[in-house]
């Protein structure tokens, strides 16, 4: 009996030699990528769609997937991002207001390979277990001694800088504000205040949400491709400088953190707000001196308790990282300002007397929890304070 | 911050009998607290009336205050105790009204005591429907339209606001009376009219309606610094307008996207920070639609509840312990993860399986009570299910209520599609079957979503399960499937049974090619986080995959099988039995294991045993623990004794299987439950019972009924808590109850035994270990025999006999259990007519009174009985038969005033829902604390309502005598004045309600009466009566439907003024270490208690 829901057997075949079978949906054929899983119950659109899962599969533990579809607004990118979905079940149906096309039909449309009915909660205590490693998802090759032998010749994300492939080939400024619900606006706040303030993101694989959320405060962002010189970014005289999120070993990427040192040191950032989220922040803190390191795991998932070491309050996180900055080594002037309580890793840092700071974790949410959106404030509040301009509240009131 | 010093007593507010709306959730969360705050070095003072729970075990809190749950209750305890604080969140709303109500009088500020968890302004702002509406516009969310009106014109005015369909409610009546629902003008004129006449101050509610949008419930925790996590989002499949303890839920919530989600995540901590709830677990309900988005607040409860105990065992996250200790000082972040020990309690759970919470309804047992669910909750008990797909869970859950469904198997007759569109379109306890025959009937889902509002997304798996069942019926007939399809039905959630049933084979024989072509279920672990991190709770629940980490030991091991789904006649006293084995076992060094799939209840709390499997209590998935369970270790014995009716459905499945059960074995039940194999058993031992016959058809009825001659007891052959059994007096109403029963159930004959008539009936338990038997407590009734025993009133010790009967008694239990081999526990129910004693009934498992007498006499009972069951010897164990000096009173609670129209009469079919206990010096006192816990608060004076039945006017001369003397008024209808009147009693007469107004339903509701004795002889009586009684109920004036009651009543009045209303405090452990007296050494208790 063939599932109407899948277009045929599928295989997982992860690098260590464990096999799991399954049903493919969205795009056939093969794909090689770091297998890792991600916990969070809600937003598998937005999780496929983020350019920081670029070469990785990943593995929803959510039990039931694909139930709301997709739509074009929730997609963090066009960008090339996670290259394979593992799942336990897909919806035979999408049911949401919002919906424009089912799950199967986006992951086709983007190349995705998605492979369900597997059980996926034995694949991630094997990666909890045996650590994230390279995996192949095929629909067509069958002979799953050649599939493993793929999966082990692929390079290991350590060392790997998958920037290059996901930063923007051309500069562009983003004007559009975050999703607002259709009702209780009091909860979602007034319309966005006027775009008074500009500042340039570099691109290293930069979520839709951030930009959004940068935008919920006054902020028009010029997104810069990866290798634009500090230069010319410090030349357009920005009212601050936001470091984005992206894939990959933070290690690999030299010639960005060569020039973020750069940016550090020069005179005409004494006081320039810089903010950086993931790799970003991963970035900024190679480039003061610290070190990264390969987490086993690492941590994808909406529900990773972040605490405040300023003033113990904790916030529920979304997180997605498979690198984290070593808390011995937070580098030149650094400071800890936020810890995972799962592990105790680091979870953020600033730059002492400066408007500097960076955080491992997504406070752009999308998907989870958006607790941290203070540090978005907290970013336009230096910024404003920065430039000498007074809060929205007062610039727009007339 | 760490937990507070400068506090050192607390006192625990229990939430009381269980209820409909309020069950043995509470009895799991103030479990939890008592034992978090004991843990934190605090001394715990509790106070419930409800005997039944783990809660007032003796040795849970430092002082256990077993009494009603009054102001004046509290106060004294306060008073006597002197806690410094108080935490009234644990125990439902029962504790949270008390709290308030006790707040507002000034009590706390009086005795300098602080209120945990959620201050008094907390509670109100929460509370009050208008203030919190406006609470939550201000802080910009949404909230149904709604109106305050006092005439039509205000009325009307407000429709213009709102639209069609409008919801009107009536303010002032009880339990949500009168709520109706206009789709257009003139129903709205006429339900508008009814509304603000039926109100008491004339006013009525005209709200917006959200019928049919999707509802959520979020359960979220805070600490004291703000913290906010949400533990689980739960997601209704009956859309608004059914209860949300009366809907199918399930969690995680499955058709919203992130964006909507965390939309609706972050509305929560407004409302938590906007309400102020200061630390501790609370839930906040929303109604979403889905055509627009809109989202709009229904409501919060500051206070953990039937849902958060849901989310706990649903995620692993355990609310109420946390609750407790955030209610001390500490901050989430300060709180570890008992699951996965290495991460902190500040997070939100992850789960990888999907829940499903069914609930489970009992209107067969009031007849004429709608079965139209709404916004008033009507179920009595609820199952949860996991499975790993939607299928798979939906199809546990609905084979976990043990009401022989095995899936979408409900037998519509000749029902066509037209029909069923009728059908499906009322929300019914039946409706997800019905939709489940409306699709394979054909019915398109899109017509479905349009009659029922249940997402298309449920209804779509709902279509897949039964597509897959009717491949299976496709096939050939009696034939199991082969051995993928059945992996792939396993895989879909399909039950053996079920399996069987559709390819026409038997359950064996799908098992056995099932297991041989290795089909097996593997076992999961439920641990907070979706297995990113290693959990070291055994938290288990079975399906259809790859992996199985059940990691089972090489340990001796009991399994214990809990009670399933509360129901009337097995609830919470059932799973304080499992537990007690959980807690007895594991101290004697076993491995425990416990099986069961109620999520209210302690059993299934990951403490209480070793292992727990959250599992359907079926054949199938038991059988498969077991196997699974024997493949390392060694399986000592299944206990089924403790759960009620249904592990012990399963005891001769268990042993043919090649189990052995721990205690009784399986053929001793029969002996006691077969009525021929009873018979023979009494006739050897020379006992007595009520002489029997078995009908298969009317004829046969009349023909034994002549012979016993009236009245008869009749009933169906298989009964739990005496469900459609009836006492009748005649030919005629046994020819009606012939056609009722035979055609509730047409393969099962009909019993039929003499009814004893002016009987006393005693209730025995017992413990025996196969050589010697140990009484544990003679509870008398105080109703006469043909009242259910669950609905007696009872009191311990007896108070109406001596010595020689109680010889008798002991003596009579003592041979019961020897010849029926009873290793374990033993409830026999006599009866006492004249000078001879009868046998009733003998159960030789635990029953509902065994937590009732254990707190009784200070011995856990049940515990002993699975030592014993476990080999130990009741010598060895050092028990005998112990009768304590203070007396003991059980009183049932009943659901009546949410069954409107529905009789009040006690009968033989049992349908109280709970009981409470009071403990005195004398019955009087005892009686009297009972009824005030249960919530009927006699009256110390004023006017008493009369009217008894033919065969009661001369009994009733003493009571209305003893009454007089109290200094009650009299009033009494015709028949009954006249008797009274004949014996010198002075009363004034009152018009039966056919005998013209004013008759006495106006007096009732005018509120001249304190009092109504009531009994009624057949039903034509009773019908007639029925407006005095319900009149009576929703007045809330205390009434009794038997003389016995009245009469007790009396003796209460009168302690009730000699003692004063409210007992001094006296703890159930100083109870405990007051003497009590040896069996046949304790004083005659006639002379002792009625003088």
């Amino acid at each position: 009996m063939v599932d109407p829901r899948y277009h045929g057997p599928a295989l997982l075949v992860l690098a260590d030699g464990r096999v799991f079978r399954g049903q493919g949906f969205g795009a056939r054929g093969t794909v090689v990528g770091e297998v890792v899983f991600n916990t969070a119950l809600y937003g598998y659109q937005e999780i496929v769609s983020d350019p920081s899962y670029a070469g990785q599969i990943v593995c929803l533990t959510a039990a039931e997937v694909g139930n709301v579809g997709t739509n074009a607004r929730d997609d963090e990118s066009d960008k090339a991002a996670a290259v394979g979905l593992v799942i336990r079940s897909l919806s035979p149906v999408v049911s949401n207001y919002r919906s424009e096309a089912s799950l199967g039909e986006y992951l086709a449309r983007r190349g995705v390979l998605g492979i369900a009915e597997v059980d996926t909660r034995a694949l991630t205590r094997h990666l909890r277990e045996h650590g994230a490693q390279m995996a192949v998802i095929s629909t067509e090759i069958e002979d799953v001694d050649a599939l493993r032998e793929q999966a082990a010749a692929a390079p290991s994300m350590a060392g790997r800088n998958l920037v290059d492939g996901v930063t923007t080939k051309a500069r562009y400024t983003w004007t559009e504000s975050s999703w607002r619900a259709p009702s209780a606006e009091g909860l979602s706040g007034a319309e966005p205040p006027p775009a008074d303030l500009r500042v340039v993101a570099y691109d290293f694989g930069i979520k839709r949400n951030i930009l959004c959320k940068l935008r919920d405060q006054g902020i028009e962002t010029t997104v810069v491709p990866a290798s634009t010189p500090v230069a010319e970014v410090l030349a357009e005289e920005p009212d601050g400088v936001f470091l984005s999120n992206g894939p990959g070993d933070p290690a690999a990427v030299e010639a960005v953190i060569a020039q973020l040192r750069e940016l550090v040191a020069d005179d005409r950032s004494k006081d320039l707000p810089i903010f950086g989220i993931c790799l970003g922040h991963q970035l900024l803190c190679l480039a003061l001196g610290g070190q990264t390191y390969k987490l086993k795991f690492g941590h994808h998932g909406g529900n990773h308790p972040v605490r405040d070491e300023r003033d113990g309050s904790i916030a529920i996180t979304s997180q997605n990282h498979g690198f984290a900055v070593d808390v011995d080594s937070l580098g030149e002037g650094a400071a800890l300002t936020h810890l995972n309580l799962f592990d105790k890793t680091v979870a953020g840092l600033e730059l002492t007397g400066r408007p500097v700071f960076g955080v491992q974790y997504h406070p752009e949410a999308s998907p989870g929890p958006h607790d941290s959106d203070a540090l978005f404030q907290r970013f336009a509040a230096q910024i404003r304070e920065f430039r000498g301009r007074p809060a929205p509240s007062e610039a727009s009131a007339d | 911050m760490p937990r507070r010093d400068d506090i050192k007593r607390i006192c625990v507010l229990g939430s009381g009998p269980i209820v409909i709306g309020q069950a043995c959730e509470f009895d799991y969360s103030g479990t939890q607290a008592i034992k978090a705050l004991r843990q934190e070095g605090y001394e715990v003072v509790l106070i419930n009336s409800n005997p039944a729970t783990i809660m007032t075990d003796p040795e849970l809190a430092d002082e256990t205050y077993v009494r009603p749950l009054t102001p004046d209750d509290l106060d004294q305890v306060l008073r006597e105790s002197k806690p410094d604080a108080v935490l009234p969140t644990v125990g439902g709303q029962t504790a949270l009204n008390l709290a308030l109500e006790a707040g507002r009088r000034g009590i706390f500020e009086h005795h300098g005591v602080e209120l945990l968890g959620a201050p008094l302004e907390v509670i109100e702002k929460a509370e009050d429907r208008d203030r919190f509406k406006a609470l939550m516009v201000s802080i910009g969310l949404e909230v149904p339209r709604s109106f305050y009106v006092h005439d039509m014109a205000e009325a009307r005015d407000a429709l213009d606001e709102i639209g069609f369909p409008a919801i009107i409610r009536p303010s002032f009546t009880m339990g949500g009376a009168g709520a109706a629902i206009a789709y257009n003008r003139e129903e709205f004129e006429k339900m508008a009219a009814h509304a603000l006449s039926e109100s008491l101050r004339s006013e009525a509610l005209i709200e917006e309606s959200v019928l049919g949008w999707k509802e959520y419930e979020l359960e979220v925790m805070r600490d004291g610094k703000d913290n906010f996590v949400v533990i689980c989002a739960i997601e209704n499949l009956d859309p608004m307008g059914v209860h949300t303890g009366d809907s199918v839920t399930l969690a995680p919530a499955l058709t919203l996207t992130d964006k909507e989600y965390q939309h609706m995540r972050t509305a929560a901590a407004a409302v938590v920070n906007a309400v102020g709830v200061t630390t501790g677990g609370c839930n906040i309900q929303f109604a979403f639609d889905p055509e627009s988005g809109r989202m709009i607040v229904i409501e919060m409860n500051p206070r953990v509840s039937r849902s958060s105990a849901l989310a706990s065992k649903a995620t692993g996250f355990p609310i109420a312990k946390f609750a407790a200790k955030l209610a001390v000082g500490y901050t989430l972040d300060e709180l570890d993860n008992d699951i996965t020990k290495v991460t902190p309690a500040s997070f939100e759970p992850s789960i990888d399986y999907i829940v499903t919470k069914i609930p489970r309804f009992a209107f067969e047992k009031f007849k004429g009570a709608d079965d139209t669910l709404t916004i008033q909750m009507k179920s009595v008990g609820e199952a949860m299910a996991i499975g790993r797909t939607v299928r798979e869970s939906l199809g546990k859950a609905m084979r976990s209520m043990e009401t022989e469904t095995w899936g979408f198997d409900i037998d519509v007759g000749e029902a066509d599609l037209d029909r069923l569109e009728a059908l499906i379109s009322r929300p019914s306890p039946q409706r997800l079957w019905l939709i489940g025959e409306a699709l394979r009937q054909g019915m398109s889902i899109e017509r479905v979503h349009q009659r029922t509002k249940i997402d298309p997304w449920f209804l779509h798996h709902i279509a897949a399960i039964v597509e897959l069942e009717e491949r299976i019926a496709k096939g050939p007939r009696g034939k199991v499937p082969a051995p993928a399809a059945l992996l792939e039905a396993k895989r879909g959630g399909l039950s053996d049974p079920r399996i069987a049933a559709l390819c026409g084979s038997s359950e064996d024989a799908v098992r056995e090619r099932r297991l041989q072509a290795g089909v097996r279920p593997v076992y999961k672990t439920i641990d907070t986080c979706a297995a990113e991190f290693e959990a070291h709770t055994p938290y288990l629940y079975s399906t259809y995959e790859e992996e199985d980490e059940s990691n089972i030991s090489d340990r001796k091991k009991v399994v214990i099988l809990g009670g399933g789904p509360n129901r009337i006649g097995q609830g919470i006293e059932f799973d304080y039995c499992c537990c007690h084995a959980a807690f007895a076992l594991r101290d004697a060094g076993f491995e425990t294991i416990m099986v069961n799939c109620n999520p209210e209840t302690v059993s299934t709390d990951y403490d209480t045993s070793d292992r727990l499997y959250f599992e359907p209590l079926t054949r199938e998935n038991v059988l498969d623990i077991l196997d699974l369970e024997a493949r390392s270790g060694e399986i000592v014995g299944v206990l089924v004794q403790f759960g009620g009716q249904t592990p012990l459905k399963l005891a001769s499945a268990i042993e043919r299987a090649g189990y052995s059960l721990l205690g009784t074995p399986a053929d001793s039940i029969d002996r006691a439950e077969d009525r021929g194999r009873f018979g023979e058993l009494v006739t050897r031992l020379g006992l007595h019972a009520p002489r029997w016959g078995v009908a298969r058809s009317p004829e046969e009825a009349f023909n034994i009924a002549h012979q016993i001659g009236f009245p008869v007891l009749v009933r169906p052959s298989y009964v739990l808590g005496g469900r459609a059994m009836e006492i009748v007096h005649s030919d005629e109403q046994l020819d009606s109850y012939m056609k009722l029963a035979v055609r509730a159930s047409p393969d099962h004959p009909v019993l039929i035994d003499e009814f004893l008539a002016h009987a006393v009936e005693f209730d025995v338990d017992a413990v025996a270990d196969g050589k010697d038997v140990v009484i544990a407590g003679i509870m008398e009734h105080v109703e006469e025999a043909g009242i259910h025993s669950g609905d007696s009133t009872c009191c311990m010790p007896p108070v109406s006999v001596g010595h020689e009967t109680l010889k008798v008694i002991r003596e009579t239990t003592e041979s019961l259990a020897r010849e029926l081999g009873v290793v374990g526990l033993m409830n026999v129910q006599y009866a006492l007519k004249g000078e001879r004693l009868y046998i009733l009934e003998v159960n030789p498992r635990g029953s509902r009174t065994v937590p009732f007498v254990s707190k009784a006499v200070g011995t856990a009972f049940a515990k002993i009985a699975a030592l014993v069951g476990a080999g130990k010897s009741l010598a060895e164990l050092g028990v005998e038969e112990r009768v304590p000096e203070h007396v003991s009173v059980k009183v049932p609670v009943f659901p009546f005033v949410k069954f409107p129209g529905v009789d009040v009469l006690l009968s033989p079919e049992m349908r109280s829902t709970g009981e409470v206990m009071g403990i005195a010096k004398d019955f009087g006192a005892a009686f009297n604390a009972g009824m005030a816990g249960a919530g009927v608060h006699l009256p110390q004076g004023g006017r008493v309502f009369i009217s008894v039945a033919n065969s009661d006017k001369q009994a009733v001369i003493p009571v209305a005598k003893h009454l007089r003397r109290l200094g009650f008024e009299i009033i009494a209808t015709r028949g009954t004045a006249r008797k009274l009147e004949a014996a010198g009693i002075a009363c004034a007469q009152v018009n039966k309600v056919a005998e013209g107004r004013p008759h006495i339903v106006d007096r009732i509701v005018n509120g001249d009466l304190t009092l109504v004795v009531n009994t009624t002889d057949g039903e034509q009586a009773a019908r007639d009566s029925l407006s005095i009684r319900r009149s009576a109920l929703a007045m809330r004036v205390p009434y009794f439907t038997t003389l016995a009651g009245a009469q007790a009543a009396a003796h209460a009045i009168e302690a009730s003024r000699s003692q004063g209303r409210v007992l001094p405090a006296v703890s159930l452990q100083d109870y405990h270490q007051r003497p009590s007296f040896a069996a046949g050494e304790e004083p005659d208790a006639r002379e002792r208690f009625r003088g």
